[in-house]
């Protein structure tokens, strides 16, 4: 997928306060047309609880893309960070989805292998992907160890004792299964649910290639 | 000329006065009614007296109507509610009234109680002798007879605003004469491209509609045009002016007027003053008039820009170039219209090819009126680019040009390559002299002088209106060259009655409310030309018949008056004052001003005022009773008390309030009169001066301020101490201020004691 990430380089050639980038994110990003409508108030970045701890609030991310800035924008940790609490669509004067801007970014960031490597969020959605693609339904047990182990073994003790209580308690009252961890349950059709993910990805890259 | 005459004595000599005190509204339960009685006939020798259980209703209007028409009453005391109150019922034709205020005045800001009731019934009876004694002074207002009425109207200046004015005046059924000092009609709006859309959807620039404008102005009957024409000189007055227009022809015509419309609009800001910003280093840094004329050239075709005739593929609006500033020599205030027009000038860009890049570096996006908003949203969803920024510079570099910028959402040194750039300068207004820059001649010899200001003039203006009036040959200015008024009462008036100043020489503004404005404007100037014709005051005075007298053989020719009034109202002639009635807003500044005290109203003069605060009830100082004087404007202090006492909030027992038309009609004669007849306090109350006024009058509480400060030196020479004398601001929602300032002078004579000249 980096030959994409490239093609969409060419095309949409870095410029400041250009078009360019601003009419890409359009074009690729979910809810990306509504982009250039905000009016920088400001009432999205001060209203995100995960406010602080963001290198670019909302607001700073659309005038980033308005200003060219693909690198940045694309490479950022900042639109990862979003909770999905919808503060902000709820307060934008403006009515910007920016919650669905902001997952379709990232989205739009890993499609073309520019998002950060180790970002946890990241990372957590990989895992959570593969989880439940593999039979069709979550496996508690195995999502919750394999995230615990992704930093290595060692780590990974730790942090299972850390949250031994909480295991424990959800075994308790039925809601891990610790037989999970041979296997587990799972749709009746799994090979047609593969198939299925495949077509619907194939529709995707198509849609992609063709810029939306 | 009409107004020169002396006050005629069309009232009776004989006076018969009637007091009527009321007992409805629970006076009669609080107050002694026949003590109250007994004082109008004794103390106040009034001829009859009656009191009523209902004064105000048809029966008590009744009573009052047939002492007036049996019994020869001329002059009516009403003591019950307020002067603000039940003015349609006590409404009495040629004959004076006056009205003491035992409502709101005493029983609503007395507590009704035992040890109360004492002082309160003093507070009544002095409220009666107080209303019973001004009647007695004062005399129907009759009107100037020789009230002059033209009924044309000159229009100056050929803009959107004039052709407005012209047009609405026209259909209105007036004559119209319009001056237009170029040769083409339109001003800059017709010079525009197109125009920020006025209606709903907002989402396009429109046609600017100036072109329909000047047909239809040509096309009425009623309606007089000349190009290439300036005015002379102006004299007269509302209802007479006389003005010499030059012609295109070299020639001049003299023609009379009612009323005038000054439309004389703006000049950009001098763009040169911007080199920083490229102007004039290269043609392709561009004001937005220029853009407008590139727009034109291009007709809707791709613009080019100027240095190369390259078709422009990106470009730049830099808001605030010369505004919004506090550095020298630049614009302090924004001029309103111009992000909205920038928002239009880059829709012609992306209209055209939705691929050309446009930026428009603002400081704050201002997009007043209604579809402002809209307008601006529809200038994103075409993909205008936004950027909050403090622009830094503009350089030519390579081909194009470079624009260095702070983005101020990113908090970054940024910089973007542009084919033009284009200024949003300001607008300067067309306002023509500035006569206050210019020191009167008779400031230096009066020896009050009242200070004269700095010469500020930058640059030697023509004069638009070339008045012949004593004051300057233009309207007064505020701040900036923009014309005085008050802006938030009576926004139209000048400080030169029946000369309206409209659209941008007022207030920076644009096409749509230069429209709007210059509707108001000729409605304005026909109740000027109505209220002329009658001689009734124009704001805020409305229908006010009074107007100043003077007794020209004891004028000591000392001018006060004429620089005093700030209306311009006043001219000279050998000497002599010579008021202009129809000028006149009927303030009284002119006789609070005059040191001789020959300047007097029909219905208010130092007398009415003078007798008031002689007749009032003083106990000697053993009593422990001071009295405090307040002389209170009767726009916004007067009514704060009112509805103090109509919110039951108390002031002390021993404050006696005398209404002013305005606080500089306050004679220093009843200062120190007061003082020399042992009041232990005086209070003034007046509006806010300055910048910011509030001053119905524009100036009068400004000048009352200047004339307070002489009175140290009465209270010195009466070995009295200063504290006994204050002068505030008091504005009308200040409800439980004003009682509170009352109450202070009260505290303060419990402290320093009692004025030692009661007699
Ligand atoms: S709240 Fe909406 S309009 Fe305001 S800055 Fe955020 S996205 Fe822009
Ligand atoms: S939805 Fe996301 S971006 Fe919006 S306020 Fe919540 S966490 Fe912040
Ligand atoms: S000072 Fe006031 S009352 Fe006197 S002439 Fe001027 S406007 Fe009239």
């Amino acid at each position: 997928m980096s030959d994409m990430g490239s093609v969409a380089i060419e095309k949409y050639r870095n410029n400041n306060y250009r078009n360019n980038f601003l009419h890409e994110v359009e074009a690729h990003v979910e809810g990306g047309e509504w982009v250039k409508m905000c009016m920088q108030c400001g009432v999205c970045a001060g209203s995100c609880p995960l406010g602080p701890h963001w290198a670019h609030p909302p607001q700073e991310i659309f005038m980033m893309i308005r200003a060219g800035k693909r690198e940045e924008v694309l490479t950022s940790d900042s639109m990862w960070m979003c909770t999905s609490c919808y503060n902000c669509i709820v307060r934008c004067p403006r009515g910007l989805p920016i919650t669905h801007i902001m997952h379709g970014l990232a989205h739009y960031a890993h499609r073309l292998g520019l998002a950060p490597e180790k970002q946890p969020t990241r990372e957590f959605a990989k895992l959570f992907w593969d989880n439940i693609t593999k039979n069709g339904r979550a496996n508690e047990l195995k999502m919750g160890l394999s995230l615990y182990f992704k930093d290595g073994f060692g780590s990974g003790v730790k942090e299972a004792m850390k949250n031994k209580a909480l295991g424990q308690a959800m075994m308790k009252t039925k809601r891990m299964n610790p037989m999970e961890f041979f296997g587990g349950h799972g749709v009746k059709d799994k090979s047609g649910l593969h198939a299925m993910l495949a077509k619907a990805r194939e529709i995707e890259d198509a849609k992609f290639e063709q810029g939306k | 000329m009409a107004d020169e005459k002396l006050p005629v004595e069309k009232f009776p000599i004989e006076k018969k006065v009637g007091a009527y005190i009321c007992k409805g509204c629970g006076l009669g339960e609080r107050l002694e009614g026949a003590q109250l009685t007994m004082i109008a006939e004794r103390d106040a020798k009034a001829h009859i007296v009656r009191e009523h259980d209902f004064l105000c209703s048809e029966e008590g209007v009744k009573m009052i109507q047939d002492d007036i028409d049996n019994e020869g009453v001329n002059c009516v005391a009403i003591c019950a509610c307020s002067r603000r109150a039940k003015t349609e019922a006590f409404r009495f034709e040629g004959v004076a009234m006056s009205r003491g205020n035992l409502r709101e005045g005493v029983i609503w800001v007395r507590p009704d109680t035992d040890e109360a009731r004492e002082t309160t019934e003093e507070m009544a009876a002095d409220y009666v002798r107080m209303a019973v004694w001004e009647t007695k002074f004062m005399s129907p207002p009759v009107g100037n007879e020789e009230a002059a009425c033209q009924r044309d109207i000159l229009v100056v200046g050929g803009g959107v605003s004039g052709l407005t004015a012209a047009l609405e005046t026209a259909r209105a059924g007036y004559p119209v004469t319009l001056v237009e000092k170029t040769g083409q009609l339109g001003g800059k709006a017709g010079q525009a491209w197109k125009a920020v859309p006025d209606r709903a959807p907002y989402k396009d620039p429109v046609d600017t509609g100036v072109a329909e404008l000047i047909t239809a102005c040509e096309a009425d009957d009623n309606i007089t045009i000349h190009l290439n024409a300036t005015l002379t000189k102006t004299a007269g007055a509302p209802g007479r002016f006389e003005a010499d227009i030059s012609v295109e022809s070299g020639t001049t015509v003299t023609a009379r007027f009612g009323a005038i419309v000054q439309a004389s609009g703006y000049e950009d800001f001098d763009a040169n003053k911007l080199s920083g910003l490229g102007y004039g280093k290269t043609p392709d840094v561009v004001t937005q008039q220029e853009l407008e004329a590139l727009a034109r050239a291009a007709g809707g075709g791709p613009i080019k820009r100027p240095s190369d005739g390259k078709e422009v593929k990106s470009v730049a609006f830099i808001q605030c170039a010369g505004q919004r500033s506090n550095k020298e020599g630049l614009l302090s205030y924004c001029s309103g219209h111009c992000c909205a027009t920038s928002i239009k000038q880059a829709m012609y860009f992306k209209d055209q090819n939705p691929d050309i890049d446009t930026n428009v570096l603002y400081r704050d996006l201002r997009t007043p009126g209604a579809g402002g908003e809209d307008f601006y949203r529809s200038g994103q969803e075409k993909g205008v680019t936004f950027t909050k920024a403090c622009v830094d510079g503009v350089e030519v570099a390579g081909d194009g040009l470079k624009v260095k910028f702070e983005d101020l959402i990113l908090d970054q040194d940024s910089e973007e390559n542009v084919d033009l750039v284009v200024l949003a300068v300001g607008q300067v207004p067309n306002s023509g002299v500035n006569i206050d820059a210019v020191p009167l001649e008779a400031e230096e010899g009066s020896e009050e002088g009242i200070e004269a200001k700095p010469a500020e003039v930058h640059v030697p203006l023509e004069s638009i209106l070339n008045l012949d009036y004593r004051q300057g040959p233009d309207l007064p200015q505020l701040v900036d060259g923009f014309t005085d008024s008050h802006f938030i009462c009576f926004p139209y008036e000048t400080r030169r009655t029946g000369i309206y100043a409209t659209g941008p020489v007022r207030r920076p503004m644009d096409i749509i409310s230069a429209r709007e404005d210059a509707t108001g404007a000729a409605l304005k100037a026909i109740q000027a030309v109505e209220n002329a014709a009658v001689g009734r005051a124009a704001h805020p005075r409305s229908g006010d018949l009074s107007f100043p007298q003077f007794r020209k053989e004891g004028c000591t020719q000392c001018k006060r008056c004429t620089v005093e009034c700030p209306f311009g109202a006043i001219n000279e002639e050998d000497g002599y004052p010579q008021f202009n009635e129809s000028r006149c807003r009927r303030c009284g500044t002119c006789m609070g001003a005059c040191p001789v005290r020959v300047i007097s109203f029909e219905n208010y003069s130092v007398d009415t005022v003078g007798q008031q605060l002689k007749n009032i009830d003083i106990p000697d100082e053993f009593d422990e009773k001071p009295r405090i004087l307040v002389l209170a404007c009767e726009n916004d202090a007067y009514p704060a008390l009112d509805m103090a006492g109509m919110n039951n909030i108390e002031y002390s027992a021993f404050a006696r309030i005398i209404p002013v038309r305005c606080l500089g009609s306050v004679n220093l004669i009843w200062i120190t009169d007061a003082l020399n007849s042992g009041y232990d306090g005086i209070i003034l109350m007046g509006c806010q001066k300055g910048e910011n006024y509030q001053c119905h009058f524009v100036r009068g509480s400004e000048m009352a301020y200047q004339r307070m400060s002489k009175v140290d030196d009465t209270l010195q020479s009466l070995s009295l101490e200063p504290e006994r004398v204050a002068t505030y601001e008091v504005a009308i929602t200040d409800i439980e201020r004003a009682p509170q300032l009352i109450n202070e002078m009260a505290e303060t004579i419990e402290r320093i004691g009692m004025s030692p000249f009661k007699f």
